[in-house]
């Protein structure tokens, strides 16, 4: 059987484990088990991946394997992975990992709760791991709609409305994404659905003009590109801990994967048309992103909007269609995975324990829970950019590649991009220096304690892969790199 | 004619049945027409092609694929109904329910299998006059009266309506053989105008929009099981027949009902979509959500290929398991509280009854079209099936009806698990065929999607 496969059958096994467990210790048993075996699968694939490309591998895609499915409409189940998706997949262990230790004491249907949450890891899983477009959009979208009951019946505030909102919104786009497919399908012939061989094959100009900004858009949604970005801030308000975490470090990552992967990859053309407008867009998300959260005062809204802002800047790496660039850009998605869920990690911990995320109403946390604290200012110091950490080197890459663009029109989008730095210092600090220092204000909180060793460890792991991609980026850059070569050799010619 | 020789044998078999057993003898009785109808799937599971009486009855493989479908959904119907035929006073009457209900499908068997407009119609009629007695069958409810004779009224308005047509068709041919018409058929003004008052005659059976007015109330006034019935069997005989005339008769104006069936569908399912938002009562809010669902399998008629026929058919298996999960949990749920069907009902349903709500939460998610659940795949293949012919802003068209859909869907989600509530319905066991017919509609929202064998048989035919 195939490696691969492994990742879709884990999760699978996990839900039938959660479905017979009786307890909750049983079914955070199932979970540990379940989601350590994923991460160790992910790493030994990294791993064996390095390998087999230091041996030599040129093919583009490793691991291959198909079995056939719906034989008339030519749909299988095909897998691979290259060096993009090989990150992908370690960086949703990841948080799949650490997202089980950070919703450890939830409650109440703590079973229920699981079974949804590891329903939407095995659709991330599959999702990474497909090459077939079929087998890729069923994933997607089984990503997309546990969503609604995790939001919805664990959440918090406005959580009716925000989970509401968020499937709509993106199951909107999934209807985008679904018409693009069936264009691509049968421009390409419809002979194949498999991604590697439809890249072998011309859709007609006319064909990629109409359908590659309806699937730049339809994944476009899930990436936050605005104006469609407004799910994002209430969805990751209202949703519980871990799932802000799965949602805004690997879903939304879903998007700029997709972007990339199949509207540009398969539509080199459309790209090209539509590049420029769409490019607008993004600078848009950048820079609207980074100023909202500038505004907000609920600690998870100030993260969606820089969220929204830092995976905008995943779409406009991607869209500059250099090198470099694009490099650059999964670097981004990959150190905004990490960062954005220790952040959210951090303010789900926060949260449980002074029950308000209002920044008026929070201060001199430091003294009173100084792991949390410390964690906190790692992970703002990542969002900035600080060298040594994850954020200076997906940022650093996504601008050098974007400057590469000699013209004029692709350089004022760099520039107007890059005052977003400038704005992310300003909200970061704010924050830090309101809820973490001073005196705190709130006699009550005085008697918080600080965290436990569930939520440790799941903080631990996170600033370890933060400051490791941070300190050592070079085989990451590497392995990406190589992946990036044939799509973005595709766009140029 | 095996099909239809066996099923007459099992009327004979019922209504004797019926005459001998000693009342009450509902319990017995629907063991045995469960056996029975289990008799007929098993003996006709091998699709057979065949042709009789000179062309006058036809019955294609795959019509006889269809066959064996609707006869599964009418079993499951069967299985779901028992609690509710125990009622004071439905219970000397079962029998009656179990003859009317496979008289027409009796009459659906022929119009499926019909080579000529006669027999057609002869089956249609079989099919809709029983149907009239079964909608007004729980007699003491007003509601059930009044839409017995709605329905009566609409089904005899758009028979005489197709009749019309039919005679247009045979007064310019000469001839009702469907093997003789493509022939004869020119497409001129008078044909185009039959086919049409055809179109809008079978548009009713359908509920397509604009002939959709009598659905709300039929479902609503119908006995829960009679709506299961009337939503997935009528419909799904209908549809087949509508694809199968229209692309063996009806060759000479394909661009013609091309258009017709474009701008049917798309009004279908907005209008549909946007009324099934605002119901509260949940049969008429699966009214709605039928009529919005015929939309989507016209799709696969508008494809008008081999692969729409495909489409079509594997979008009635899975639309008959989704649909008559969710009827089943009405039905289980109404008998429970004395018959209620409001959406209120099902607020905080998941606390007290756990694996009801699972069932309608997938049977839902199945209808409305989100993987891994049959419907999913089902959507996707009628989608791609048109898309194929061309008619990609249709599809777009209805892809974003979907989101619509997905909303209404989500609204019964939400009330069973999100929704608090003081005094849900209290815990409570259906009979053992209602879990069974339950459990099989599961099994099947869950495999006929992720195990491709259904689609790749059906696609042999």
């Amino acid at each position: 059987m195939n490696l691969l496969s492994l990742f879709v059958l884990i999760p699978l096994l996990m839900l039938l484990g959660l479905w017979i467990a009786r307890n909750v210790n049983q079914v955070r048993g199932v979970m540990v088990a379940g989601s350590s075996l994923l991460l160790i699968l992910a790493a030994y694939l990294t791993v064996s991946y390095i390998g087999l490309r230091q041996a030599g591998a040129t093919e583009e895609m490793l691991f291959t394997d198909s079995i056939s499915w719906y034989a008339p409409l030519h749909i299988c189940y095909s897998v691979g992975v290259d060096g993009i998706s090989v990150v992908m997949l370690l960086l949703s262990a990841i948080i799949v990992f650490t997202g089980t230790f950070a919703s450890w004491k939830l409650k109440p249907l703590t079973k229920e709760y699981f079974l949804w949450f590891t329903l939407l890891s095995t659709g991330v899983f599959g999702f990474f791991i497909s090459t077939d477009l079929f087998t890729m959009f069923m994933f997607y979208e089984v990503a997309l709609i546990p969503m609604y009951l995790l939001i919805g019946v664990w959440g918090s505030g406005r959580k009716e409305y925000a989970a509401m909102k968020l499937t709509l919104m993106l199951m909107g786009g999934s209807a985008f994404l679904l018409i693009g497919i069936l264009g691509i399908y049968y421009g390409a012939g419809g002979e194949t659905m498999n991604i590697l061989e439809i890249v072998q094959q011309k859709i007609p100009t006319e064909m990629q003009r109409i359908f590659f900004p309806m699937v730049f858009l339809g994944f476009g949604v899930l990436g936050a590109l605005f104006p469609f970005h407004t799910w994002s801030p209430d969805g990751h308000a209202s949703a519980p801990t871990a799932v802000s975490m799965l949602h805004a470090g690997v879903l939304m990552k879903l998007g700029g994967y997709g972007c990339f992967r199949i509207a540009m990859y398969l539509m080199p053309t459309g790209a090209a048309i539509w590049g420029d407008f769409f490019l607008v867009l993004t600078t848009i998300s950048v820079v609207y992103g980074a100023f909202s959260a500038v505004v907000q005062t609920d600690l998870k809204y100030i993260n969606a909007y820089s969220s929204v802002s830092h995976c905008g800047l995943v779409l406009f790496a991607l869209l500059m269609m250099t090198r470099v660039s694009a490099t650059g850009a999964i670097l981004q998605m990959l150190s905004h995975g990490l960062m954005t869920a220790l952040f959210f990690a951090l303010i789900g911990m926060i949260y449980g324990r002074t029950h308000t995320r209002d920044i008026r109403q929070l201060s001199g946390l430091m003294k009173i829970m100084p792991f949390l604290a410390v964690g906190y200012v790692i992970a703002g110091l990542a969002n900035l950019g600080l060298p040594g950490l994850s954020g200076f080197v997906a940022e650093m890459t996504v601008f050098v590649g974007s400057f590469q663009n000699p013209d004029l029109f692709h350089r004022t989008c760099t520039i107007i991009a890059t005052t977003s730095i400038v704005i992310t210092a300003v909200y970061i600090l704010r924050v830090v220096g309101k809820i973490l220092y001073g005196t705190c204000q709130n006699p009550e909180h005085l008697k918080l304690t600080d965290a436990t060793w569930d939520e440790r460890f799941a903080v631990i792991c996170l600033i370890i892969a933060v400051a490791e991609l941070g300190l050592a980026p070079y085989w990451v850059s590497h392995l990406i790199s190589g992946s990036v070569e044939p799509i973005i050799s595709q766009l140029i010619h | 004619m095996q099909a239809e020789i066996s099923l007459a044998v099992i009327l004979i078999i019922i209504l004797l049945a019926d005459l001998i057993l000693k009342a009450p003898h509902h319990k017995a009785l629907q063991t045995l027409t469960c056996t029975l109808m289990v008799v007929q799937l098993i003996l006709n599971l091998v699709p057979v092609n065949q042709e009789l009486f000179g062309g006058m009855y036809n019955s294609t493989t795959m019509a006889s694929v269809v066959k064996t479908i609707l006869t599964a959904g009418t079993l499951l119907v069967f299985m779901q109904s028992g609690r509710w035929l125990s009622g004071e006073d439905t219970r000397h009457k079962a029998g009656e329910f179990y003859l009317l209900t496979l008289s027409t499908l009796l009459g659906m068997y022929f119009m499926v299998s019909a080579g000529s407009f006669i027999l057609f119609y002869v089956g249609l009629e079989l099919a809709s006059i029983p149907m009239v007695c079964l909608i007004a069958f729980d007699k003491y409810r007003h509601h059930s009266a009044e839409a017995g004779a709605k329905f009566i009224l609409s089904s005899m308005f758009s028979s005489a309506l197709m009749l019309y047509g039919l005679s247009l068709v045979y007064g310019t041919c000469g001839t009702t053989y469907f093997a003789d018409l493509p022939q004869a058929l020119t497409g001129t003004p008078l044909q185009l105008m039959a086919m049409v008052f055809f179109f809008a005659g079978l548009g009713f059976k359908l509920s397509l929009v604009p002939f959709h007015m009598w659905t709300p109330d039929a479902y609503q006034g119908a006995p829960t099981p009679v709506s299961g019935y009337l939503s997935v069997i009528s419909k799904g005989a209908a549809a087949f027949a509508l694809m199968n005339i229209l692309l063996k008769v009806f060759t000479p104006m394909t661009e013609e009902w091309g258009l017709m069936l474009s701008v049917t569908i798309v009004l279908t399912i907005t209008i549909a979509n946007v009324f099934a938002i605002l119901q509260q009562d949940l049969k008429r809010f699966m009214a709605y959500s039928s009529i919005s669902q015929a939309g989507y399998i016209l799709l696969a008629v508008l494809a008008g290929s081999e692969q729409g026929m495909t489409a079509l058919v594997y979008y009635i298996v899975v639309y008959i398991v989704a649909n008559l999960a969710v009827f089943g949990v009405i039905g289980a749920v109404e008998q429970q509280t004395n018959g209620r069907v409001d959406r209120e009902a099902y607020n905080g349903l998941y606390q007290t009854n756990p694996k009801l709500s699972f069932v309608m939460t997938l049977a839902l998610f199945s209808l409305a079209g989100i993987p891994p659940f049959a419907g999913f795949f089902s959507k996707f293949f009628v989608f791609a099936s048109a898309f194929h012919t061309g008619y990609w802003l249709v599809v777009f068209l209805a892809l974003v009806n979907t989101i619509i859909s997905l909303y209404y869907y989500l609204l019964i989600v939400k009330a069973m698990y999100i929704t608090p509530n003081e005094h849900p319905v209290p815990a409570f066991r259906s009979s053992a065929l209602m879990r069974t017919s339950l459990v099989v509609c599961l099994i099947g929202i869950v495999l006929l999607g992720i195990c491709s064998g259904v689609y790749q048989w059906i696609d042999k035919f």
